[in-house]
């Protein structure tokens, strides 16, 4: 269980942390400039290789932010490069969240097919 | 040389153009808020059993538009012009509605301030001897706007305590040469300001001195003074802009007081319905006027009202591309024709519980 | 035209500065962390299930990810996510539950204008700016890294 509650902890953090980038950039930031942000910053902490010890205190909590796809396609194309040379630089990122954005995708779809937008508030 | 202008800018309508009817369509939130006893109908839901928000749009305006003619008995064969604009690209929702009927069209677009520029507009034609009968119309819709300018809506984002609230609905005004009701008197067309304002979530402050301008310029043409008006309203500047406005009015001397008051906090219940700064859209003014302000001229609770449309004029493409957001607005001064004895009954006035300038105390709120 | 002066402009945002309201920061901070941290500390516990069923870490990373992509495209569809986000801010946006929120909702709205045109073209408008500067950054850092540390 002190796996879920640092996966808390840290998972909340970095959310704090963008909400902040948000709301003291008001009017100039927008969300999609925090997200841009976030997964630029997480992929250079990857390859700086600050970015694991933060997996491994938080787990999900540092996996599952925006800022763990950057670290995933960093640590997913020097994975690949040692076992495919130099064209695993470009096969890795994607080898890495392939999962993930193939869900996403399918997810969309079906979910556009079958839902519409609703009302509310 | 032309005769019947006053001042630079500044319009005046001799032939007293006659608003006869009005009428007014909203939308569920609308409903909900304090003049929801006042539209002719209130929808259920956002879509109106269309495909799309854009069809429920041009359904609301053909609608609003249908229920004027029926109220000042015209049939469209008798109306000469209908001038009617919205929010979205290339103002389809006007043109659209405007397909549904006979009636020469001219399609506006002056973001929210479209029903002021419209009844511009229709007080002109018919001032200058070009029609009898003009229905001028404007509306918006929240999910129309929030897709187009905003994000997909069930994109899960906050809301900037400065973001105004895009109303649903549609409102339509019969302007005509004869007939009996407030009289269009005076207008001033605005010029476009623009303080180099750039975030698209606080329209309100983009609008500001383009409202300020307007009404000092429309107070020197006319040679009054604010104490000359029962309410001098804008459409819609919200919970930010309006006390900006203010002061840059009373900077220049022009104290508005209590009577200077905004459609967009006039529209919600600020303490029920989440709708951060206050109203906006082309519906909002458009629903006010049409259905609260005209009644309370109608039965002479106001003498003379200065409406004025602000309009934010910009697109998704000029605000991703960096540029300023120029504002604008038009005044339009409207005062109660004669007031036939009868027509104001007791205890049917709870509309005046909405008092311009009340809502002021929602400001730095977050 | 009437296009302010700059010191006209500076009067101006003075004048602003006093009525416009700063956004409720200690509350967005407190509400997001509370929904950021949920959404983690629930993929956590996704986690746990799958580590204790022996999928190896990696693996189990990435399945993860999809079941979370999943729930959030799912509360998307059926729109209950724009109100967390609403509540919740970037504690909704930034993980990946928020990803695919931010993939659904662009699918529904837009496919009104077609599947090809509508859906298909308009899915990725605010993701896809995440997977292209992820991607650019990962590739220039991961070949920095390696030229600079050296395989290893």
């Amino acid at each position: 269980m002190i796996t879920v509650f640092w996966a808390f902890i840290v998972g909340g953090g970095l959310c704090v942390l963008a909400q902040l980038a948000l709301d003291l950039g008001v009017g100039k930031v927008t969300p999609a400039h925090v997200l841009v942000g976030a997964v630029v910053v997480g992929a250079i902490l990857s390859g700086l290789g600050l970015y694991s010890p933060l997996v491994a205190l938080g787990g999900a909590g540092a996996t599952i932010p925006i800022l763990g796809f950057g670290h995933a396609l960093v640590q997913g194309s020097l994975r690949d490069f040692t076992l495919r040379g130099w064209v695993g630089l470009l096969t890795g990122g994607f080898t890495a969240t392939a999962l993930g954005l193939s869900t996403v995708v399918i997810l969309g779809f079906l979910a556009a097919l079958l839902f519409n937008p609703k009302r509310k508030y | 040389m032309a005769r019947k202008r006053i001042g630079r800018s500044t319009l005046s309508f001799a032939g007293r153009p006659v608003i006869v009817a009005t009428a007014a369509v909203a939308g569920p939130d609308e409903g909900k808020g304090p003049l929801g006893g006042e539209f002719d109908d209130v929808k259920k839901d956002r879509l109106l059993g269309n495909k799309s928000w854009e069809k429920a749009e041009a359904q609301l305006l053909t609608e609003v538009i249908t229920i004027v003619m029926g109220k000042a008995n015209l049939d469209q064969s008798q109306v000469d012009l209908l001038a009617a604009g919205d929010l979205l690209n290339q103002i389809i929702s006007a043109d659209f509605t405007a397909r549904e009927f006979t009636i020469p069209f001219l399609g506006l677009f002056g973001a929210c301030s479209t029903m002021a520029e419209s009844l511009i507009v229709a007080a002109m034609a018919v001032d200058g001897g070009y029609a009898d009968n003009v229905v001028a119309a404007a509306s918006s819709h929240f999910d129309t706007a929030e897709r187009q300018f905003r994000y997909p809506i069930e994109h899960g984002t906050q809301r900037h305590p400065t973001t105004q609230w895009t109303a649903t609905g549609a409102g339509a005004a019969l302007v005509s040469s004869m007939g009996r009701g407030p009289v269009i008197t005076a207008a001033t067309i605005g010029a476009v300001v623009d303080y180099n304002q750039k975030n698209i979530n606080d329209m309100g402050a983009a609008m500001a001195p383009a409202a300020a301008d307007t009404i000092a310029r429309h107070l020197q043409g006319t040679g009054r003074r604010p104490e000359d008006y029962d309410l001098i309203v804008t459409g819609d500047l919200a919970a930010v802009g309006l006390p900006v406005a203010a002061d840059m009015l009373k900077e220049q001397g022009l104290d508005l007081g209590a009577r200077f008051g905004d459609c967009g906090l006039m529209l919600y219940d600020h303490e029920k319905q989440d709708v951060h700064a206050g109203g906006s859209g082309c519906a909002c003014s458009a629903l006010v006027f049409c259905a609260h302000i005209h009644r309370l001229l109608q039965r002479g609770q106001y003498r003379r009202v200065l409406l004025v449309g602000t309009g934010a004029l910009f697109s998704p493409t000029s605000a991703q591309q960096g540029e300023s957001i120029p504002g604008i607005a038009h005044a339009v001064e409207i005062e109660a024709g004669e007031v036939e004895a009868g027509e104001v009954k007791a205890g049917e006035v709870k509309a005046e519980e909405v008092k311009a300038g009340e809502v002021k105390a929602e400001e730095g709120n977050p | 035209m009437t296009k302010a002066s700059k010191k006209e402009q500076q009067h101006f945002e003075r004048l602003l500065r006093k009525h416009r309201p700063n956004p409720p920061v200690l509350r967005n901070t407190v509400t997001a962390f509370i929904t950021g941290g949920t959404i983690t500390a629930l993929a956590q516990l996704v986690m746990n299930f799958f580590l204790a069923r022996g999928v190896k870490p990696l693996e189990a990373t990435a399945f993860t990810s999809a079941v979370m992509i999943f729930a959030g495209s799912f509360l998307t569809a059926i729109g209950v996510y724009d109100l967390i986000g609403r509540w919740g801010g970037m504690g909704a946006a930034l993980p990946i539950t928020g990803f695919a929120n931010a993939v659904v909702s662009p699918a529904l709205e837009y496919k009104r204008e077609g599947y090809v045109l509508g859906l298909g073209a308009k899915m990725f408008v605010v993701a896809g700016p995440v997977i292209v500067f992820g991607v650019v950054t990962a590739f220039v850092v991961s070949l920095l890294r390696l030229l600079l540390w050296g395989v290893g």
